[in-house]
């Protein structure tokens, strides 16, 4: 119940996106609360609002009202080098379309966050053999994007999320562009990274799956949060999943 | 220990030789398609040049050619005509919009790559340098091919036409001259035409480019 806690936390925010005369709310006021270490899911049908919502806490577009803190900071307040160095350090994101930079190596990707941080070369390099070793790609380091399958993109979307060790990581429908098996596989990464790391995970989906993993579900629907489900006995539901084979 | 991790710092401004390395390494990789750009410069800057060294072909001739050749060549442009000027305006405009035609749609090609770019954590100021430094490299190669076509075609043209003398009455200092300006010419006509489209790449909200469809 301490705010202090609270990695992130949105206060009555609204975007309402203009098209000409036609105004859309895709936000109607939001209000989360999300604690340092939790596995969060945003659940939504399509259209819900999941990644304008995304993109909020994100730091990526900026609310039409209300508030969005990343550790208690007022997102609105920072100036430009600020913004890109919390989207540099403090936020991880992984996309749908995984995003990767398709010119690069898969561990030039995952060192690339490392570059814009100041990180040397050594230094990055390692780091990033590391993470790919992490992620279970440790065998394709040199591999260009398009030379990987669509589970193998995502696991470089997530070594390149953590590169810099940051506080959050925000998927948007990680799984959106998956097959139900590697899909699943996702998940269970990220669910272990998230115990292993402490990094809370932030995920925008309408993937089933993510209920077992999540520590907290946000159910939204037309840009407003319908409920809040709380998981009790997690630890059990953690324990089925890596029992897993 | 609470404070520490509130804190929130300022991005670091990346050497301009992480710009450079990682556009170098983008044109490498899409090289047929930087080709395609920078033949636009290299037709526009041989096309210049070729103007250039024809005059300066037959000022040679007609300061130091035999007689024979003098009257062969009584009527041909020495001078900058005004239909000259207008071939070599012209011929520079229609670079400078291949040229941002052609940036524009390196930038369209690569919004998402841009927006993520900036979720990593890049600041628009080397979004900026990437595009300027890939057109710069562009533009460079382009004009030392274009000089170099340009040039040689109308020796070589030259040579058929009235054989040896070219070479022996060739103004080769001027010609330098000519060759480093149009070279001058050619890479700030490149940066001009990346300038827009290098802004647009660089104001883009990364919502934005993530947000178009594939
Ligand atoms: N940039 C935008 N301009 C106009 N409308 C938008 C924009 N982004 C999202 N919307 C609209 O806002 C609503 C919520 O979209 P979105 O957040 O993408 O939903 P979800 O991710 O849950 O599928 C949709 O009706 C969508 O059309
Ligand atoms: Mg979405």
């Amino acid at each position: 119940m301490d705010i202090e806690e609270n990695v992130v936390r949105s206060k009555d925010v609204k975007k309402v996106f203009t098209m000409g005369k036609i105004s859309l709310e895709a936000l109607k006021g939001i209000n989360i609360e999300i604690k340092r270490g939790e596995y969060i899911s945003i659940m939504g049908p399509s259209g819900s609002g999941k990644s304008t919502l995304f993109n909020m806490i994100g730091g990526l577009d900026k609310p039409t009202e209300g508030k969005v803190y990343i550790d208690e900071v007022d997102v609105a307040q920072l100036d430009a080098y600020e913004l890109a160095w919390l989207r540099c350090r403090k936020i991880g994101y992984i996309f749908q379309t995984f995003n990767l930079i398709p010119v690069m190596t898969a561990l030039e990707n995952v060192t690339l966050p490392m570059v814009f941080a100041g990180m040397s070369t050594d230094d990055s390099m390692d780091k990033g053999v590391e993470l790919l070793n992490t992620v279970g790609l440790g065998d394709r380091l040199q591999h260009k994007p398009l030379e990987l399958s669509g589970g193998q993109q995502q696991r470089v979307a997530v070594a390149r999320a953590l590169a810099n060790d940051p506080a959050i990581v925000l998927a948007d429908e990680p799984t959106g562009n998956l097959d139900l098996k590697t899909g699943k596989e996702i998940i269970v990464l990220l669910r272990r990274l998230n115990k292993e790391k402490g990094v809370t995970i932030i995920s925008a989906t309408h993937d089933l799956k993510m209920l077992d993993v999540s520590d907290r579900i946000f159910w939204i629907r037309d840009g407003k949060i319908e409920r809040v489900e709380e998981r009790a006995g997690i630890k059990l539901e953690v324990g089925t999943v890596e029992g897993e084979e | 220990m609470a404070d520490e991790r509130r804190k929130v710092e300022r991005q670091i401004v990346l050497p301009l030789s992480k710009a450079v390395e990682i556009s170098f390494k983008s044109l490498r990789i899409r090289f047929w398609r930087s080709l395609i750009t920078t033949s636009g410069i290299i037709l526009g800057i041989a096309f210049l040049m070729s103007i250039f060294t024809n005059n300066l072909v037959h000022e040679g001739l007609l300061e130091e050619g035999t007689l024979e050749i003098k009257v062969r060549l009584q009527g041909e442009e020495v001078e900058f005509s005004a239909r000259q000027i207008w071939l070599v305006s012209l011929s520079l405009l229609v670079c400078v919009v291949g040229i941002t035609n052609a940036m524009l749609m390196s930038v369209t090609e690569r919004y998402r790559e841009i927006g993520t770019m900036k979720c990593l954590g890049a600041l628009d100021s080397f979004i900026w340098k990437l595009f300027l430094l890939e057109s710069l490299f562009q533009g460079l190669v382009g004009s030392i091919l274009g000089v170099i076509v340009g040039g040689g075609f109308v020796i070589l043209a030259g040579l058929l036409r009235y054989g040896g003398q070219v070479i022996s009455t060739f103004p080769v200092l001027p010609f330098l001259g000519y060759a480093l300006a149009v070279l001058a010419i050619g890479v700030v006509i490149s940066i001009i035409g990346s300038l827009f489209p290098a802004s647009q790449a660089a104001r883009m909200v990364p919502a934005e480019a993530m947000r178009t469809e594939v």
